[in-house]
Parts: C-alpha cells; structure tokens; sequence
C-alpha cells in the first residue's frame, strides 16, 4: 500500500497521514490509494506539511511498516538514540526497524 | 581571536531581522516551501531525516568561551541536549523547530555567530589548521588570512551562485592537519628561497563520487594578493564550472577536465587583469585583523616539568597532548570519541564545560577539528593534570588521538536525508571492538573515516581505512577502503573488493589490523605498511 509522510511545517516532526489529517505514530498511517498526489497537493498548500511525499508500506500485525530503511528509521528516529524515539522507555521499539 | 566590528554585527543583526520576517511569512502561509527553501538554506536550515537541522558557522574553527557556552545553551533551549560537531568544524542541531530559528540566530548574534553560507552553492566556511597560532612547527598564523578571506567571501555577491558548493582550507605548517589538498582550494603559507612569506594555492581537490587531489595551480602568491588570486580562481570556474550536471559541477571536475596547466594558464591571465583594478586589500587591514590574533600573554619561565605518576593521566598526555610554541604550555586535543559513543556529538553539558575549561586554562579559546574533535590550543603544562581530571569526570578524557577509535563519521542515516546507509552504528562497533586501549595503541596510528553515501561527508576516501555506506536493494552495506591518507602524504584509498553486512564490515576491518601486525616492520604505520605490501595481503586475510 501506499502512505503519505513529511515534516511538520512548525515543528519539523515526521508526520504520516491519517485520512483526516496527520499524526506522529506511523500506525495511524492509513492506504493513501495509488494516486494520492491530489492529496499531497492540498496539503502542502494548506502549510500543514512540508516535504510531503507516498512511500511503499505493508500493515503487520504489529503495525503499520514502511518497505525502505530510510522509513523506517524516519519513523522511529535515530537507531543510535532510542531515548530520544516516540517510545523512549521501551528497549525493542527498534527491533522491526533494521 | 577576531572580534566583530560595527560592520560585521550589523550585517548579521539585520540577516537574523530578515530571516525571522522570512520564517514568520512562512508560518503564515504567505510563502510556499519552494520560495522558502533557498531562504532558509541561505541561513543553514535544513529539513533533514527528523526535523530541521541548523548547521552553525564556526569561522575557521575558532571561538571563545562566550561562544561555546551559547551553543550548549542553544543545544538545551532550543533542540535535544546535544549537537554534533562536523568535519567542516561547525555545529549541528538536529532537533530545530521552525519557529524557534529566528530566536536562536538572534542568540547566535549576540556572541558574533550565524549560521550565513553553512549552505548553497557559494563559499562556504574556511576551515583551518585547529593548532593554528600554538603549533611548535607553524610558519605563519594561517587564522589572519582564514578571517581576510571570511570577510571577503561573505555576501560576494559574484561568487554567491557559483556551480556548486566551494570549500577552502588554509595552514600555516609544512604538517597538514586540515586536508587541505582535498579541498577545491587548500592554501599553504609558505616561504620562499628570500625568506618571504607567500601563499601556495591548491585547486581542485575534493572527496564525494570523484575524489580528487588538488594539484598546485599557484606556487607562491604574495599574501596582500591572496584575494585577488582566489578571486581569479573563482572567476574561471564560475565561468566555465559545469552547471548542467550537480555532479560534475565541482572545480576539481574543470580542473580535471581542461588540465592543471590550461586552468592555471586561465588563473594567470584573469589574475594579471584583477591586478590591474587595485582590488587588493591595504595592507594596513591585514595588519588590523592581525592584531586580533596576537598571541595571548604567555608566562615565561615556566617549568616544562609534568608529573606522570598517574597512569591513566600519562597515556592521555602521550596521545592527546601537542608540542606547543611557548615554552610551558601545551596544545590539548579533547577527544569527542568515547568508546562506543558517537563520533563529534557533546551534550550541552560537556559543551559548556569545555567552555569553561577554555575559560580558565585555555585563555579563553578553542578549536573545532575537522576530525570532529574540540582543541584547547593554550594549557599551562602545570595546569595539565587538574584539567585532565575535570575532562575524566565529565567523559571527555579518552587518550585515543589519532587511534582506530579516533573516528571520523557523518550522521548517516540515522539522521541525514542523503544517507544510504548507518555511519554511526558502525563506528560504535569498531570503537567498542577495538576498546581496549593498549591494542589500540598497539596499533598505533589508525585513522578510520566513515561516509553513508558517496558524498564522503565522512572522508572515506582519505581513511587509513575507509568505509563506504552504500544502498543495496534496500540493505545496508559497507565497502572498505584501505591506502587513504591526508596531509602532506595526501592520498585515495582503494576499494578492497564486495562489500559487507554491518558485522561484517567490523570483522573485516579486524582482519585488516591483523595483516598490519603481523607484516609491520619496525616504525610502520599501518599506511606505511599498506604502501609497502599492497592490496593483496589484506585481500587474502579478508576475502580467503
């Protein structure tokens, strides 16, 4: 499937599309379709996103999971400081990442 | 060091002025991200893996302790607790939000620091020799000519646009400690056979997908007319630089591509007509800028003496403490390379401590390295085991200078957007392979550098061993390099052959080590012992 990321525009966060709007957990991530250009496009120009693009991605029993490294690593943060991750108290948020 | 005058401060007051009236028409939707981003790269705001990152200016690797205490206040204000020193020996925050970047150059400013041509195509900061002014072998203070030219490369207006990014390195010794021939300008301050002091251009070198060494363009170029010179230098790339590929736009591609002697042959003749316009500056000025760098009032009579009876004390005096002009005072390097830490990062902590240390035992100065170290360039000898017990405490003290855990790495993918592969994990995993620190000196002198992708932010081509970080259907994989240098014995390291997994790499560079030791004739470094022998041993022990 296909979802939508970028960086917050205020704060510089990665941000994934929920539908309705956009969140930090790449969970909430939901199928952008196979033209999600429209909404990128609607977006960007509502100054909410910034650097806005569609990545490949599969839904797991444990989530949503971006295809590429790259990705995946945006979505946790860096794999050198998990404190500094969405889930810093937990020692395996990382294990699905490399 | 160099002190702002009117014109400096207003310059960089009215550039935080406009640059925050920029990101507040940002936030307010009255811009669109493609007219926003060159502004923001204007002043060093990148977007990168996580967030904005700034990348701060640091000219030629200079401050004071006003200036390092800011940016550990910075670090804690405004992003994580912590930032990353580079191999250009500026600063990086990882964590920035758009709407604190206003605040933090105006923070900036008010101790003479921006963050104007950490990017873009145009001059970026002069990187110089970190023992500048406190080196024993130094010919000439290389910091009066890096200020001349950060006055003359700021806001040119000619060279503002230029094919691409440009990076010049100046020395003042015969030992290169800047990597001054992989730059697209080195500049070394040398003498001639009448005892004059002049400049020794280098043009065209450079690292990334076309490594390059500079070869010599302008063997002696008096020092009044060192601007005129790069100017003529400039000039012809601007012109001729290649702006239709991004990667063949580098000068090092022109000078390849016409040859050294056709583009020193163009330098000359634009050179001659520059001099005719009486563009150089007074010397008078030279003299001015000078005047900020006289030395700091030194003692004399000083004992030489040190007390070694601390063990741990003596090996951190043998790897990371330099021979220093003045007699009693010595050059501390503080190693930003804990074992299994990442390379060039401080918490604002350490950075503040380190400020204070300069404070108290380093007349108020510092140096950044380009191998992502931090230079105390003046320390009583007497002052030097209670500043080492003060460094110990905070984890700053590890005695691995120039060892195989003294690694250069860049962000990586961990945090850069360019990145196909992890720099940092890696460099933890050599550094904890190879933690115990009697090997490491067994070893010797081992310099270990780590890019992420083949623009070589990592200076892989110029490792004693290198690691290359590339992409290979979505799996990270490591190239190794062996035979790089820089310096003086400047040179490119080869690949050894298919890559490796992230382990694999380790283990390969382990192997690597075990070739040297057992093939090293007395004195050889691991370099020499490479030139010596050749691929085909490593080859054998990692591939066999």
């Amino acid at each position: 499937m296909k979802v939508l990321t970028g960086n917050d525009l205020k704060t510089g966060d990665v941000i994934w599309w929920t539908g309705e709007g956009w969140s930090r957990h790449v969970n909430d991530a939901v199928d952008a379709g196979e033209h999600p250009e429209a909404i990128l496009a609607r977006e960007e120009a509502a100054q909410r996103v910034v650097g806005s693009y569609a990545i490949d991605a599969s839904v797991t029993g444990e989530g949503v999971r971006p295809a590429h490294i790259k990705e995946r690593i945006r979505a946790l943060g860096p794999t050198v400081r998990l404190d500094l991750s969405l889930k810093p108290a937990d020692p395996a948020a990382g294990n699905w990442v490399i | 060091m160099y002190q702002y005058d009117q014109y400096d401060q207003a310059m960089v007051d009215a550039r935080v002025a406009e640059f925050r009236d920029q990101v507040n028409r940002r936030l307010a939707g009255e811009m669109t991200e493609d007219q926003f981003k060159p502004l923001r790269l204007k002043n060093g705001l990148y977007l990168q893996l996580h967030a904005y990152m700034l990348r701060v200016a640091i000219p030629y690797g200079t401050l004071n302790s006003a200036q390092m205490r800011m940016l550990g206040d910075i670090a804690d204000k405004y992003d994580r607790g912590y930032g990353h020193f580079t191999t250009r020996q500026n600063i990086q925050y990882n964590w920035i939000k758009l709407e604190d970047a206003g605040d933090i150059l105006a923070d900036l400013a008010s101790v003479e620091m921006h963050a104007i041509q950490t990017s873009g195509n145009c001059i970026r900061n002069t990187t110089a020799d970190q023992f500048a002014g406190a080196a024993a072998d130094e010919l000439e203070d290389p910091r009066p000519y890096a200020e001349l030219l950060r006055q003359w490369s700021t806001f040119h207006p000619e060279f503002d646009y230029l094919p691409r990014k440009f990076k010049v390195a100046i020395i003042g010794s015969d030992t290169d400690r800047a990597a001054m021939k992989l730059h697209d300008i080195g500049i070394q301050i040398v003498k001639n056979a009448a005892g004059e002091i002049g400049c020794r251009f280098y043009v065209g070198g450079g690292m990334g997908r076309t490594p390059m060494i500079a070869p010599v363009i302008g063997d002696f170029v008096p020092p009044l007319q060192m601007i005129s010179y790069l100017e003529a230098c400039l000039r012809v790339y601007n012109r001729y630089g290649r702006r239709d590929n991004k990667y063949k736009a580098r000068i090092k591609i022109l000078v390849h591509e016409i040859g050294a002697d056709e583009y020193r042959r163009q330098v000359e003749e634009e050179f001659a007509h520059i001099l005719t316009l009486g563009l150089e500056p007074p010397p008078a000025e030279l003299e001015r800028i000078k005047g900020y760098f006289a030395d700091p009032g030194f003692e004399t009579g000083l004992s030489g003496d040190i007390d070694r009876s601390d063990p741990d004390f003596a090996l951190w005096l043998d790897q990371n403490v330099h021979a220093h002009k003045q007699p009693g005072y010595a050059i501390v390097t503080i190693s930003l390379k804990p074992t299994g830490g990442i390379p060039g990062d401080a918490s604002a902590d350490q950075i503040r401590l380190m400020a204070d240390l300069a404070k108290a035992h380093s007349f108020d100065e510092l140096r950044v390295t380009h191998a992502q170290n931090i230079v105390l360039p003046h320390v009583k000898k007497a002052d030097l085991y209670a500043l080492w017990q003060k460094l110990d405490a905070a984890g700053l003290a590890s005695a691995n200078l120039d060892l195989i855990s003294d690694i250069i790495a860049c962000p990586g993918l961990d945090y850069c957007s360019l990145a196909n592969a992890r720099s940092i994990p890696v460099a933890q995993k050599i550094s904890e392979r190879f933690a115990d620190l009697g090997r490491q000196r067994e070893l010797g002198e081992l310099k270990l550098k780590i890019s992420g992708c083949i623009n070589a932010c990592g200076h892989h081509h110029a490792g004693h061993i290198g690691i290359l970080g590339v992409d290979r259907k979505g799996v990270e994989n490591y190239q190794l390099l062996l035979g790089g240098s820089e310096g003086a014995d400047t040179s490119l390291g080869t690949i050894t052959g298919p890559g490796f997994n992230e382990d694999g790499i380790v283990d390969a560079v382990e192997k690597a080590t075990d070739v040297y030791l057992a093939q090293r004739t007395d004195g050889e470094r691991f370099l020499d012992t490479y030139r010596r022998i050749g691929m085909a041993p490593f080859k054998e022990a990692i591939y066999g």
